[in-house]
């Protein structure tokens, strides 16, 4: 007779103390992201700097150096560097990314000398075709960007290369902020525009 | 509406009487299915789901008209647009009419629903007895539709559902006996006009015995309904959809139709039997106003217990069967006989009722209540929650 009693005042109480914890839940602001129309901030927005979205070159800085084509494992990206004879330049001719094959692996940014390739943090990227996700930056053939020994000087240029060196010294030291790359000591970043480029601007 | 009827019937005496009285049948009938029924069933639904929505952290349904308000339109509308598919195996004619049984059972019982002092379709002088047992239409519906799908889950709805039915009308009718006892009619006015507006006044306050019985009439009736924590018949992680499994489009609608209106039924019938029905105070003479008050009364009272049965929905957990027959054999049966012997004693005692017994009961209540608002603040502050949203951000 008392595991009688008993039982029901335990259902009884457990089921208050449940009711108890569901009704608080009125209370409670919902966890609901209305991804992607009513958000406070566009979602790209609130992605980290490194995330890794769909690929992007600066041709204002690619050394057409070929790096991130050798680089990439399933040979998603396409560049032909022609040689102007007359005025000595390297001339990119096309610079192809197939981002329906890409898979954001990171490998082509990584030896990038400049940061001119490098990830976005756009990755909608729903289609009817496959032919909307090859993306062809080069138009017309541009000359392929050449470090200055002094540092670069054209203010055009300079917000790009300190943008894309952002990213090769991160990706070069992942857990220390970006510092400047001293000009003797960093092989890697044989450029050397970076630092120059960030004391005059 | 007799009276309406009567006049309409002797203003056309080429009319055969019977012809006015089936014209205004189907006609009154038609009303309150198409302007009531059906809305009050659909709206339940986006309510039904934005309540859960909000216990579980979500937003729920918000994007068809205000709020959401209109995604039930949406959701009929596109239900009356999909196939009908009827498999090659089902029993094709029971398959067909099943779905209609359920509502029809469902929709009769709104016969006999008092929704203000002078609206009520028929005010039958065995009103309650009469709503039980055409309630009970709705699992010949429910059998029809397991046995016809020739398909073992949605037999085992079936069966489930009616072994479900007839348990819990046992408690139920014994839960509904101290208050038609206290009332001395079976009539639904009449178990109204038995109570007052104050809540001390109402059955439900009238002795412990009617307390409990209001409780176990609330549960029984949620088990009658099939709704969770009783959703044996449809339990979609054993059964699929139990009874409902080979339904499709409009056909499987009409199922949860009648679920959704059953909710309404059921909240009226907690609200008449128990907390004063449309009871309001005479505060006019006007009595258009006065029927609009009541109509609302009743509308929120009962309004309130179908929240109060998506609210449970949302928290418990489906008890297995054993557990479920264990509850109606062993504890709700013997408590509700106890019940009905308890009220009966305490008419005898005490005839004239007692207004300190009622007082204390409604004190109790009101306890209840003010524990449960302190157990709400203590898991709002376990939550990091005080009165205007969290106290401190989350560390990342």
């Amino acid at each position: 007779m008392s595991a009688y009693v008993a039982n029901i005042v335990d259902s009884v109480t457990s089921i208050f103390e449940g009711m108890a914890v569901t009704f608080s839940h009125f209370f409670r602001r919902p966890y609901t992201v209305q991804y992607p129309d009513r958000m406070p901030v566009r979602v790209q927005d609130t992605l980290p700097y490194r995330y890794r979205g769909f690929l992007e070159v600066d041709l204002e800085i690619c050394t057409g150096c070929l790096a991130c084509q050798r680089a990439c494992p399933i040979d998603c990206i396409l560049i032909e560097v022609l040689k102007d004879k007359e005025t000595k330049q390297n001339l990119l001719v096309r610079f192809d990314i197939d981002l329906a094959k890409c898979m954001y692996c990171g490998l082509c940014s990584e030896p990038c000398p400049t940061g001119a390739i490098h990830h976005t943090r756009e990755f909608e990227g729903a289609d009817y075709s496959l032919e909307s996700m090859l993306r062809r930056f080069v138009l017309e053939p541009v000359v392929t960007y050449k470090p200055k020994k002094s540092g670069e000087d054209d203010p055009a240029i300079v917000p790009i290369l300190e943008r894309g060196m952002r990213y090769v010294n991160e990706f070069a030291a992942p857990e220390a902020p970006p510092k400047p790359v001293k000009k003797e000591a960093a092989p890697a970043a044989k450029p050397a525009a970076a630092p120059a480029a960030e004391g005059q601007a | 509406m007799q009276a309406y009827l009567d006049a309409v019937a002797t203003g056309y005496p080429t009319l055969p009487p019977f012809v006015v009285y089936l014209l205004g049948m189907l006609a009154f009938g038609a009303l309150v299915v198409f302007v009531f029924i059906l809305p009050v069933a659909g709206i339940t639904s986006w309510v039904e789901r934005r309540v859960w929505a909000r216990i579980q952290s979500r937003i729920g349904p918000n994007r068809v008209g205000p709020g959401g308000f209109l995604q039930w339109l949406a959701d009929g509308l596109k239900n009356l647009l999909k196939e009908d598919v009827i498999p090659a195996a089902v029993d094709v004619p029971l398959f067909r009419l099943a779905p209609y049984v359920v509502v029809a059972g469902f929709c009769a019982a709104f016969v006999a629903l008092p929704f203000a002092g002078s609206l009520i379709i028929a005010d039958l002088n065995i009103g309650i007895l009469y709503v039980s047992a055409i309630t009970s239409l709705v699992v010949i519906g429910i059998l029809m539709a397991g046995w016809s799908s020739n398909n073992k889950w949605s037999m085992l709805g079936g069966i489930r559902s009616a072994t479900q039915i007839i348990c819990y009308e046992i408690p139920v009718g014994l839960s509904i006996f101290p208050a038609v006892l206290l009332s001395g009619t079976l009539s639904m006015q009449g178990i109204v006009a038995a109570q007052g507006w104050a809540p001390t006044s109402w059955h439900m306050f009238h002795s412990p015995f009617l307390f409990v019985a209001f409780v176990m009439f609330f549960v029984g009736a949620l088990a009658e309904g099939n709704r969770t924590p009783f959703d044996l018949p449809e339990a979609d992680s054993e059964l699929v959809a139990g009874f409902a499994t080979e339904y499709s489009g409009m056909r499987s609608l009409l199922f949860f139709l009648a679920e959704w209106g059953n909710l309404y039924v059921i909240g009226v019938l907690v609200s008449t039997l128990f907390m004063g029905g449309w009871q309001v105070p005479r505060f006019t003479d006007n009595t258009t106003l006065l029927t609009v008050a009541q109509f609302a009364t009743m509308f929120l009272k009962a309004y309130f217990w179908v929240f109060v049965a998506m609210w449970v929905r949302a928290t418990l957990p489906r008890v297995r069967v054993d557990q479920f027959m264990t509850l109606c054999w062993k504890y709700m049966v013997p408590i509700g006989l106890v019940n009905v012997i308890g009220t009966a004693v305490v008419m005898v005692m005490l005839p004239n009722g007692s207004a300190v017994l009622r007082w204390m009961m409604a004190a109790v209540a009101v306890a209840i209540l003010v524990q449960f608002a302190r157990r709400v603040r203590f898991h709002l502050r376990r939550a990091d929650y005080g009165r205007l949203g969290r106290i401190s951000e989350d560390p990342a």
